[in-house]
């Protein structure tokens, strides 16, 4: 909790910058924690509904925990026309799971996003902020298979 | 150190580019194309290599904004010399540098190939991406890099700030924009100097500018190349209008999907107040402004101006009816001038060149350039920048050099989810304001997605449908319940449901969104609807009464077979398929198994030999 005061004690508990506030909650959870949100109203004076309301509409807010792995398949115009779709199809196949929904074993969080802004690249996915162009159904099964597979412990002499 | 006077910021500025022009330089792309492409790997491996030659000191290396041409990246091009290497690995640099940097010869591999000739080309202006374009907003993007003001400076970046406060009234800037017939490049095209002139006027001694860098339309990205390759042009703007307007407060709201533009504008502001060209009394005169950035939580609706206000005083992002305009009750109801990236981006060239030249680019109506990122179904996609007034046929067939392999380019989406589709019919059309909003579409902010014949037009309308229906921020009614049924018709035409009533009630649905709607997105929602209806309608109706997706997209109306003459027995679809629904022996041809296939296509994908057929 005490980062959370951090957050809040860094916009000086302004109303007005309770967005900013939300979205460094989020960065660093990589959620919207129901007791952070139940700080933030208390501490900044604003009904909890208030808060709810922005955490709901704004696309980057989410209210469940993600996983380790945080996939986003890109949804722009561009994606779109190359295949997007049948993307968000084969994960669901891989991962047993449906948009905005985390494996049961916490590994993976898979979502849509609505264009990164790198439509040269079209179909994109981001798996973990990083950008993989260009996106297959066969590469990112690949992708994932190779994530899948245990870490190992320590690196091999 | 402060810059005071513009004799000051003139020295500084020949002692920067005299340092400039004395050692070769290496740019490497650092635009998010070629990012995600590897160029982050390449520029850290010309310093190894350098150091290792001993050419640290000699050469110098830069991560610059995006050079435009993402299809090819990592771009990298080489200065003095002018020559531009495309698609270059880490493991070329090696040669790049002792070859080309230390001994002058070129490597003929890494260099752009003319398509008709074959012949390949040295410089950047040969490639006919480049040829056609006017880089004029874009002019420093690929040249400097965006983290050190000094680049801006050197390349007489502020010029045009430090003579508006010296020497001109704020009367006279608005009347130089306004001569220079300057529109928002963000959608609509207001004319931005009668924008200012309102804001001026505006009661008030607290008075905003804000540069609006959502840039929500999918496909676009052109403000976040400028935010993130020059975003000194935008703040020298953002200056200089405030100045104009009387402003002593400004905002760039930046989307937060674009982590790198708020970064890069992040150091840009920082140094901008280092140098003095934000704070108190800049360039010594009673002029005092500072820039803060807001950060967008994603929602489309924050690009409509009111929506943007309630996001940046921290309310969920709703518009309201206006007017009040803007420029009347705005932030915190102050006056508040609203203008988006590149047009912010344009003001300082204006005044550095006069609006007289500016009024001569362009056409009657539509005066200079316009950004576009250009993508789909085209061969070479990324950031052009054309003046007013070329036809789309200019556009996709010589920038965008035409087609993918085998295919036919059949329409463009122009202007997002507020824009729409146009045929191919209609391509010589000139790209100005009013012919795009005749033929039924607009200019929007710059998105342009070029779609061929794989590519359905109930399809496309279904997907912005499905967008908007998302999107909408639900305050009305015609928007929030309008698009939602126009996607479930437009669905159920795409999964073979719908009837010819459907399509009447569909048309007239989207008449009424358009007409009854309380905000600019919502009353252009029906345009994608309306304008596949305008110039697709065959499409439709094949949907509907023979149940076909003539474009082969539509999952419930197509087959996926494979030609037996054209299979070769390879084996190659048989593992991936997901349901196990292709059999076959190596060598002999391979039969998909209707009852388990789940269209999926990753068959079709696979597939080196075209055999397998959308049917």
């Amino acid at each position: 909790m005490r980062e959370i005061e951090a957050i809040i004690e860094r916009y000086g508990a302004q109303r007005r910058h309770v967005i900013s506030m939300l979205q460094d909650i989020q960065a660093r959870f990589h959620y919207l924690p129901k007791d952070a949100l139940m700080e933030v109203a208390a501490r900044v004076r604003i009904p909890l509904i208030d808060l709810y309301s922005i955490a709901t509409f704004y696309n980057c807010f989410s209210l469940l925990p993600r996983g380790e792995h945080v996939i986003k398949v890109c949804l722009g115009t561009a994606c779109h026309l190359k295949g997007g779709t049948r993307l968000v199809e084969a994960l669901e196949r891989e991962l047993g799971v449906r948009e905005g929904e985390m494996t049961p074993d916490g590994r993976f969080s898979f979502e849509t996003v609505r264009c990164v802004g790198a439509c040269a690249l079209a179909p994109l996915v981001l798996i973990d902020e990083r950008y993989y162009p260009k996106m297959t159904q066969r590469k990112l099964t690949q992708v994932l298979a190779r994530l899948r597979r245990p870490q190992p412990a320590a690196e091999a002499g | 150190m402060k810059i005071r006077t513009l004799e000051q910021l003139r020295a500084l500025e020949h002692e920067l580019r005299a340092a400039r022009d004395r050692k070769p330089c290496v740019r490497v792309c650092g635009g998010t194309g070629c990012r995600a492409r590897g160029s982050e790997d390449v520029f850290g491996r010309f310093r190894v290599v350098l150091e290792n030659e001993g050419l640290a000191d000699a050469v110098e290396v830069k991560f610059t904004g995006c050079h435009g041409l993402c299809e090819r990246g990592p771009l990298v091009s080489l200065a003095p010399h002018g020559i531009f290497y495309q698609s270059v690995e880490a493991g070329d640099v090696p040669a790049i540098v002792t070859e080309t940097l230390a001994r002058g010869v070129v490597i003929e591999r890494l260099l752009a190939q003319d398509p008709i000739t074959g012949k390949r080309v040295r410089q950047e202006q040969e490639i006919p991406f480049y040829r056609r374009q006017q880089r004029i907003v874009l002019r420093f993007n690929g040249v400097i890099d965006p983290t050190d003001i000094r680049e801006y400076i050197a390349l007489g970046g502020y010029r045009a700030l430090g003579d508006v406060l010296t020497h001109k009234t704020p009367e006279e800037v608005i009347e130089i924009i306004e001569r220079s017939g300057l529109r928002g490049r963000g959608g609509a095209g207001f004319p931005t100097g009668r924008k200012w002139r309102l804001a001026r006027a505006a009661p008030g001694s607290i008075k905003y500018v804000i540069c609006n860098g959502d840039e929500g339309d999918p496909g676009a990205f052109m403000d976040r190349s400028l935010l993130e390759g020059n975003p000194h042009s935008v703040i020298e703007g953002m200056i200089i209008g405030a100045y104009a307007v009387g402003a002593t407060r400004g905002i760039i709201y930046v989307r937060e999907e674009y982590p790198l533009a708020v970064r890069t504008l992040q150091i840009a502001l920082a140094q901008a107040r280092e140098y003095g060209f934000l704070g108190e009394a800049i360039f010594d005169s009673a002029f005092s402004f500072d820039i803060e950035i807001v950060r967008g939580a994603g929602a489309f609706v924050a690009g409509e101006e009111t929506a943007l206000i309630a996001a940046v005083e921290g309310r969920v992002s709703e518009p309201r009816q206006r007017p009040p305009y803007p420029v009347q009750r705005g932030v915190w109801g102050h006056p508040t001038v609203i203008n988006n990236v590149e047009t912010w981006a344009n003001v300082p060239i204006i005044l550095e060149r006069g609006p007289e030249w500016f009024a001569r680019l362009g056409t009657a109506t539509s005066k200079g350039t316009k950004i576009f990122s250009l993508v789909g179904k085209v061969a070479n996609t990324g950031l052009v920048e054309i003046p007013m007034g070329m036809t789309l046929r200019e556009l996709v067939e010589e920038i965008g050099g035409g087609a993918l392999p085998q295919r036919e380019i059949k329409a463009v989406q122009i202007g997002g989810p507020s824009g729409g589709c146009l045929p191919k019919a209609l391509f010589d059309l000139p790209i100005d304001y009013e012919s795009l909003t005749e033929a039924g579409a607009m200019m929007g902010s710059g998105g342009l997605i070029v779609m061929d014949d794989r590519t359905c037009m109930v399809d496309v309308a279904r997907y912005f449908m499905d967008f908007l229906r998302d999107e909408s921020c639900g305050k009305c009614l015609p928007c929030r319940e309008g698009t939602q049924r126009m996607y479930e018709l437009l669905t159920a035409m795409c999964e073979g449901r719908a009837t010819d009533a459907d399509l009447d009630v569909l048309e007239e649905l989207a008449q009424v969104v358009k007409e009854t709607s309380l905000c600019g997105l919502g009353q252009t929602a029906p345009n994608p609807v309306l304008t596949t209806l305008r110039y697709f309608r065959s499409e439709y109706e094949a949907h509907i009464r023979q149940k076909r997706c003539p474009a082969g997209v539509c999952k419930a109306l197509i087959r996926y077979v494979i030609n037996a003459e054209r299979c070769t027995g390879c084996v190659a679809c048989v593992q991936p398929c997901p349901q196990h629904a292709i059999s076959g022996q190596l060598k002999q041809p391979h039969v998909i198994d209707p009852e388990r296939c789940i269209k999926c296509g990753i068959c079709y994908e696979v597939c080196q030999f075209g055999a397998v057929e959308i049917v």
